[in-house]
This record gives C-alpha cells, sequence and structure tokens, in this order.
C-alpha cells in the first residue's frame, strides 16, 4: 500500500475505511477464531450468500501462520497496542487471529509478512544470538526501535520499517474494530436514534450556531413517523407546530 | 440429443428486464394499471427486511475482515452482490483505454447500495448543445420531465431543500437533516471561497412518505440496505408493492440473453439462462421493456441479431453502444486540527452528506464546458478496517500540550491513544462532473469472448479528452482553496498532468449511460423521445441508456422519472391499439 492508500483510508476514517482495500492481508488459526467470532457474535450469518459463507468457512478451515510465526505476532502485536488502564491489550482483543484471516482473505499479503518475520529473527540472532520471541524484553524494544520510527530509521533498515508499518497498520485496525476497541475508541453510533445536530455544548465550543433562519425547515424528531404532505409549490404542509 | 428452449406457456403483456430503478419502476407503473408483467432478474431474491441478508446494525467484529473489501468491492457490509468483477461474467477492453464496469446480480440491482444523491437535471441540461456547441440536445425539455420529478418524489421520497436555482430545480422535499460538525465547518470555508453549500438531496425518509414504509433512524448505513425501508432501493420501494398489487412473476437468477423477434422484426419475447439449472427459457410478451442497466441492455441488443435486425436489435444508425459516458470524479482531504481529540457524541445521521455544493461556476469563463457538483464526507463514523492505518506518515499530526509533535510511527500506549485523538479529524471533498458524451467512446460485442451462460461479452472503448481533464484540474483547485480556508492539513500531493489530475478511470462513478440513446432523428439516435426504439415498436429501454447527455447529476431519478414516463405511453398505447 502507498502512501496515498493510506492517506485515503485514514481519510475516510470509519464509515468509508472498507471502500479502500491495502495491500496487505492475513492467515489464521481456526480453533482460536472461531472462539473469538464466537465470543464476539460474530461468524457466518451477518447477511452472507452462500458463495460468501463458503468462502469464509474455507479461509477458517487454513491455517497460514506457523505456531512460531503466530507467537512472533502475539509478541508484536502486544509491544503495538498493550494493555493499559482503559482497555486490554491487542491480543486480549484476538487481534492475532484477525490477521491470521487476513492473511488468507488477502493473499498479497503474505510474502511481505512471512518473510518480515522471518528478516526480524535473523536480525535478533544476528543481534543477540536468539529469535525475537526468545529475546529479552529489552532487546526486543532495541530491536524495534530501529524499525518502527520511518523518519529516523537507518537507511538499511528500510525493509524492516516496511514490515512493521504494515504490521502496525494490521495491528491497529484488528484493534480499533474488535469490540474492546471500539469501546476504546468511545464511538457511540450504531444505534437507532434520532440526528437532532451537533450537541450545543459541542457547536459552542467550536464556535458555531446553527443559521436560525434554516433551524424550521430541519427535520425535527416529533413530525418524522407522520406521513408528509405538500402543497402545489412543494412546501411540506403538516409540519409539528403546524395547526392541523 | 435436440436441443429445445423452454418455453412457459404465459404470454405476458409485458417483459421486463432488470429490477433496478428503471425496470422497477416500469414494473410498478405497468402492473398497477392492470398489465400482467414478467421482471426478469440476473441475480437473487433480496430483501433487507429479512434477516438472512441484513448487514445493516452489525458491528465490524461480525466480519472476520473487519469490513475489509476483500469479497464486497465496498466493503464487507456493502449490500451490493457482483462488483467490479465477477466471476464467470467477464468483458474486456481495447488497448489503451479504460472502462470499470460495477454490476450489481441482485433484486433491486444497484440501487441497494447507492448513495441516493437524487438530483434532477435542470433545463439546461436537456439543451446543452445550445449552450456549448457540444454533444446533442435531448428531444425532449424539462417540462416534459418535471411532472414525472415531482411524482417520484412524492412517491419515493427525498429531503431538501426549495431554493429556488436555476439549473438544480426545486421538487417535492422531506425536511432536512441539521449539519454534522465538520460540514458547518466545510460550509464556513466553501463560503469563503464563493462555493455554496446548501442541504443535500437524499432519498431518504426523514418523514414517511408512505404506510408501508418507516422513517430513518439514522445509523449513516444506507449503502447496507435498510430493514426499514426507510431509504430508496429499487426492490423494496418499487418491485415489491407491484408484486403486492398487480400481475407480476418476480424470474431471478434469470440472465437474458437476447430479445426474439418476428419476422416483422418486433419482439416477441426474452430467451434467458436460469443460473440455477443452466438451461434456456424463453419468456413471450406484447412488449419487451429493458431496464437492465446502460451496458447490459446495449449487450443484450447487440446479441439480438436477426434477419431483420442484422446489426443487432434496431441498431441499422449504428449508434447501439455508442456515446457511452460515466460522471468525471476526483477527491481529496484533510485533517482539520480542531477536530483532533474532539468530544464523542452520535454523529452518525443518515447515510451520506448532510450538505453539498450544486455547480455553482460559469463555464463560458472557464477553460472547460460542463460543471461539477462537490460532495462532502468526515465525522465519527463507525471504525472499520482500514481506522487506525497509516501512522507511519499521519501520527505527526498530533501535538501535545506543549504543541509539540507526535514522532510519525512507534508503538505502545502513546500510539494507541493517538490513532484516538485522529479519529474523526479528517474531512475530503469529492467533485462529481459531467463528461461528453462522444461518438468515440462505447461498448461493443467482442467476437473473442463468452461468459459462462455463453453469451458474448461486451468489449469497453474509453477515453477522457481535454474537457474532462481540465475539470478535474478544477476540481483540485477549488479542494485545495476550500480546505485551506479551513485551516486543514492537507493530505497527499496536489494530482498533476502526469496523472490527469487523478480522474478516476471512466465507469468508477458507477453513473453510466448513453448506450442507447434518445432523439428525433432515427440515424443518430436508438431510440425516440418515450425510448421507444425507432426500428423496433414494442421494444423500450427504461435505463440510463437513453440519456443524450448525463449532467453533473447523478442519473437515478432521471432514470425513474423517464420511466414513468415511458410507462405511461407504454400503458396509453396499449389502451389506443398500437402495441
Amino acid at each position: 500500500m502507498d502512501r496515498r492508500e493510506h492517506l485515503k483510508l485514514l481519510l475516510a476514517g470509519g464509515a468509508g475505511a472498507a471502500l479502500f482495500m491495502s495491500s496487505s492481508c492475513t492467515p489464521e488459526d481456526q480453533r482460536r477464531s472461531e472462539e473469538i467470532i464466537a465470543e464476539n457474535g460474530g461468524g457466518p450469518g451477518y447477511g452472507r450468500t452462500e458463495e460468501e459463507e463458503e468462502r469464509d468457512a474455507r479461509l477458517r478451515s487454513e491455517t497460514f501462520f506457523t505456531d512460531h510465526e503466530m507467537a512472533t505476532v502475539a509478541v508484536l502485536a502486544d509491544i503495538i497496542i498493550p494493555a493499559d488502564e482503559e482497555s486490554g491489550s491487542a491480543t486480549d482483543a484476538g487481534v492475532p487471529d484477525f490477521i491470521e484471516f487476513m492473511m488468507k482473505d488477502y493473499p498479497p499479503f503474505q510474502n511481505p509478512t512471512r518473510g518480515g518475520l522471518m528478516w526480524l529473527d535473523s536480525q535478533c540472532n544476528e543481534r543477540f544470538g536468539s529469535r525475537f520471541v526468545d529475546c529479552t524484553e529489552e532487546e526486543r524494544i532495541e530491536m524495534v526501535d530501529l524499525i518502527a520510527w520511518p523518519d529516523d530509521a537507518d537507511p538499511d533498515m528500510m525493509y524492516g520499517v516496511r514490515f512493521f508499518n504494515r504490521m502496525r497498520d494490521l495491528v491497529s485496525t484488528g484493534f480499533f474494530t474488535s469490540e474492546m476497541g471500539v469501546e476504546y475508541m468511545d464511538y457511540k453510533g450504531n444505534t437507532p436514534g434520532f440526528w437532532d445536530g451537533v450537541p450545543q455544548e459541542v457547536l459552542e465550543e467550536h464556535g458555531f450556531s446553527y443559521d436560525e433562519e434554516m433551524m424550521d425547515k430541519y427535520i425535527k424528531e416529533e413530525e418524522r413517523y407522520v406521513l408528509a404532505e405538500w402543497d402545489e409549490d412543494g412546501n411540506v404542509i403538516n409540519r409539528s407546530g403546524d395547526s392541523g | 440429443m435436440s436441443f429445445q428452449i423452454q418455453t412457459s406457456g404465459d404470454k405476458y403483456d409485458v417483459a421486463i428486464v432488470g429490477s433496478g430503478a428503471g425496470g422497477g419502476m416500469a414494473a410498478k407503473i405497468l402492473a398497477e394499471s392492470g398489465l400482467s408483467v414478467a421482471v426478469l432478474e440476473a441475480g437473487g431474491y433480496f430483501d433487507p427486511a429479512q434477516e438472512e441478508y441484513r448487514t445493516q446494525l452489525r458491528w465490524p467484529w461480525e466480519s472476520p475482515r473487519r469490513g475489509a473489501s476483500t469479497v464486497r468491492d465496498f466493503g464487507d457490509f456493502d449490500a451490493a452482490w457482483g462488483g467490479w468483477e465477477i466471476d464467470g461474467e467477464p468483458y474486456t477492453r481495447n488497448d489503451g483505454t479504460e472502462f470499470d464496469w460495477f454490476r450489481s446480480r441482485m433484486l433491486g440491482g444497484r440501487t441497494n447500495h447507492w448513495g441516493r444523491i437524487s438530483l434532477r437535471f435542470g433545463p439546461e441540461d436537456f439543451r446543452r448543445k445550445d449552450i456549448d456547441g457540444l454533444g446533442d440536445n435531448w428531444p425532449i425539455g424539462y417540462e416534459d420531465i418535471s411532472p414525472y420529478y415531482d411524482r417520484v418524489d412524492k412517491l419515493i421520497g427525498v429531503f431538501g431543500t426549495n431554493e429556488g436555482l436555476p439549473n438544480d430545480p426545486d421538487g417535492y422535499f422531506l425536511p432536512p437533516p441539521k449539519p454534522r460538525l465538520h460540514e458547518l465547518y466545510i460550509q464556513r470555508a466553501a463560503e469563503q471561497a464563493g462555493v455554496p453549500v446548501i442541504p443535500s438531496r437524499l432519498s431518504i425518509l426523514t418523514r414517511r412518505v408512505s404506510e408501508r414504509r418507516g422513517a430513518c433512524f439514522y445509523c449513516s448505513q444506507c449503502n447496507r440496505a435498510c430493514n426499514a425501508y426507510a431509504d430508496f432501493s429499487a426492490g423494496t420501494c418499487l418491485v415489491q408493492p407491484a408484486m403486492e398489487r398487480g400481475k407480476v412473476d418476480l424470474y431471478t437468477n434469470a440472465m437474458v440473453r437476447e430479445v426474439t423477434t418476428n419476422g416483422d422484426g418486433l419482439a416477441t419475447g426474452v430467451v434467458y439462462i436460469n443460473k440455477e439449472d443452466m438451461q434456456e427459457y424463453q419468456v413471450k410478451a406484447r412488449t419487451v421493456v429493458l431496464g437492465a442497466s446502460a451496458c447490459e441492455t446495449a449487450r443484450i441488443m447487440l446479441n439480438s441479431k436477426s434477419a431483420q435486425h442484422p446489426n443487432g436489435l434496431a441498431n441499422g444508425s449504428g449508434v447501439l453502444g455508442r456515446y457511452l459516458h460515466d460522471s468525471t470524479g476526483t477527491s481529496r482531504s484533510a485533517i482539520i486540527p480542531e477536530l483532533i481529540d474532539r468530544k464523542r457524541y452520535n454523529e452518525d445521521g443518515v447515510g451520506g452528506m448532510h450538505v453539498y455544493t450544486p455547480w455553482w461556476g460559469d463555464n463560458s469563463q472557464l477553460d472547460f464546458p460542463r460543471g461539477y457538483h462537490l460532495e462532502y464526507y468526515g465525522g465519527m463514523g463507525m471504525p472499520l478496517y482500514g481506522t487506525g492505518f497509516g501512522m507511519d506518515s499521519a501520527r505527526q499530526y498530533i501535538k501535545d500540550e506543549m504543541g509539540n509533535p507526535s514522532p510519525n510511527g512507534g508503538y505502545g500506549k502513546g500510539l494507541k491513544q493517538d490513532i484516538r485523538k485522529l479519529y474523526g479529524s479528517t474531512v475530503g471533498i469529492s467533485g462529481r462532473g459531467e463528461c461528453i458524451a462522444r461518438y468515440d467512446n462505447y461498448c461493443e460485442i467482442d467476437p473473442d469472448t463468452v461468459d459462462k451462460y455463453g453469451i458474448p461479452v461486451l468489449r469497453f472503448n474509453y477515453t477522457w479528452s481535454e474537457h474532462e481533464i481540465n475539470q478535474a484540474k478544477h476540481m483540485h483547485d477549488t479542494f485545495e482553496e476550500i480546505l485551506t480556508n479551513l485551516g486543514g492539513i492537507l493530505l497527499g500531493d496536489k494530482p498533476g498532468p502526469e496523472t490527469d489530475y487523478n480522474l478516476a478511470a471512466p465507469g468508477r462513478i458507477i453513473h453510466e449511460v448513453g448506450t442507447t440513446r434518445m432523439g428525433d432523428d432515427p440515424s443518430t439516435s436508438v431510440l425516440n423521445e418515450y425510448s421507444q426504439a425507432h426500428e423496433c415498436e414494442n421494444l423500450f429501454v427504461v435505463d440510463a441508456g437513453s440519456f443524450v447527455s448525463q449532467a453533473d447529476k447523478n442519473p437515478t431519478w432521471t432514470i425513474m422519472a423517464l420511466s414513468w414516463r415511458t410507462s405511461d405511453y407504454i400503458v396509453d398505447q396499449m389502451e389506443k391499439g398500437n402495441l
């Protein structure tokens, strides 16, 4: 995924984010995924076609990461999104299983991710004489610091930087789209209600107010279930507050 | 072994191909007039009110890909079945040209997931050649279609405001919702740039318009299809009522190959392949109405060759498939610093922007001939796949109390907090403009390729001209001015001529029209002003194939108004014994 695509995704933020597919991807451990999905009330049956259900079932039945790779992904995930006083960590939110699924759902993720994990192990072997997961916490952080800061990284670390960028993206998005992450984000929507404009204190904080002249034109909550009727000029005649 | 097409015993008054905006409207009007109707849909049955089809109000974690677009092009919860590429249903392109064709194979077609932007064409949009000398005038004017727009407004429902604009006509609107916070920022910045911002016009029911449809409950998920039927889709608002009230047989998974004709060159029905048993069937009808989408309708007609119609059905002019055109489109985005670390509240609103900008410019003072409108987006939407991406380049925009920027990239609690702070701070602007219809942009039958149903496929040939490229350049100047006015941190680089100013590939805006255009002259048009084929009087087209020009308006409202007008004409002609 190039920078522009990243920015598009970022820009789209929530609602539009699904419009853009990045050039990365994931695999999964079937058992753990199913547990997570069961816990989260997900799985097949969210408006899938038959073909889609078959595809998802097939992907769930396959395994991409080895146990060692999965363990490495889990350690990286909790470095990127750790637990804190407000929420659990990436692994608490089931992120490694999401990444496993994405590897299979979007195969172009596979080689760069597998290769990146091997690259990470060989770097650690060279520096500390052991694989990443077998390093001490201090050694892991020393290694991660070489690839986690794109603006300051050594030019010969750029492969690692790109690998870590992809992991940061996947771990972050996996966390923030989990139930735990959505709660941490404090997203308030996805529930039936009525939009009555920006809360007054927020309007004031940002120095806005709604145009008085427009206020009468906007929809009012109490009239929404009343069938609309118009006069010949296209004005709705049975607005709330109207007599008769 | 002998091979025989199976024919159902019934002969219908009308066979309608396609169940989207055009086909759905024809089904409703014709069935309610008492005619017997067969509706043939290439995809499966769909009803968003039934639990098995529901994606609305799902949470991101209910999708194993968290809403990513690996399966459905507009994300895992989007209602459209199908997409840019469909297994077994290829299309091709001539070298050096581009066209992407979005198809939705399901009851209601693409109306299940569309943006609900419902704009009337204005008086000038029917007579562009008179104004700038390019393209052609329509054989009808605004006064011919205006009564039908009125009826569509009242039947389907659209919110908006009467503004008295000369080329963006007033209508019968429902009250609009108040703008969201980022829309207030945009409105102020746009107005500083001399760009007007008015309530948008979306076919979403802020108030009820009928007993069988509910009112919007503000989940912002119209693209997932509404289980309360509070937005327009053709299946829920047109085909269902037609079936409830009239003599309508719905054939799903019926992939129409051709229109059959008799020795007089008149239509006798259609042949379709049933996708479930892969057998061919014929449906007989007195009149055939094509509403399969501009390109699919052209394909069916081109594939319907006979002694009387050697170049394809009703194609003596050679115009069939020509004048294909889609909207132009490009966009830009920015972070609004004042929206970083913002207070949370439910900001979902309706499924789309609450304000927009109709074309405000004067083309006589510009280096391109046609206008564009602006669409705005942003806000605290549902976190989906992609949320949290890009912190390797965007984290720097978060500043601490001392004003020091965060470092790009990184990890840990600080990263987690910065993603939360950045959420909901990005806004974007998209331009959607009018392309000039040209003879040289077309679809035709590819002689070398068939789909898995054995039906020859379309080959596209489409290029942008300097008109569209100059327009895209102007769009980016406008985006930059508005986003700079609002103090935004513009994201990405401003595109230049080397990328045609990031003009989206033809087809990408999914407003393709013009392939069977209407006109008074049978040598330069396929249809007359009632969308009746010049060369086959019992064949009609009710999708956007009939459009002479596309305006900078989304086509759906005009498709429905024209389909209603054509349906009235069919009823009238049948009553007079002419069909």
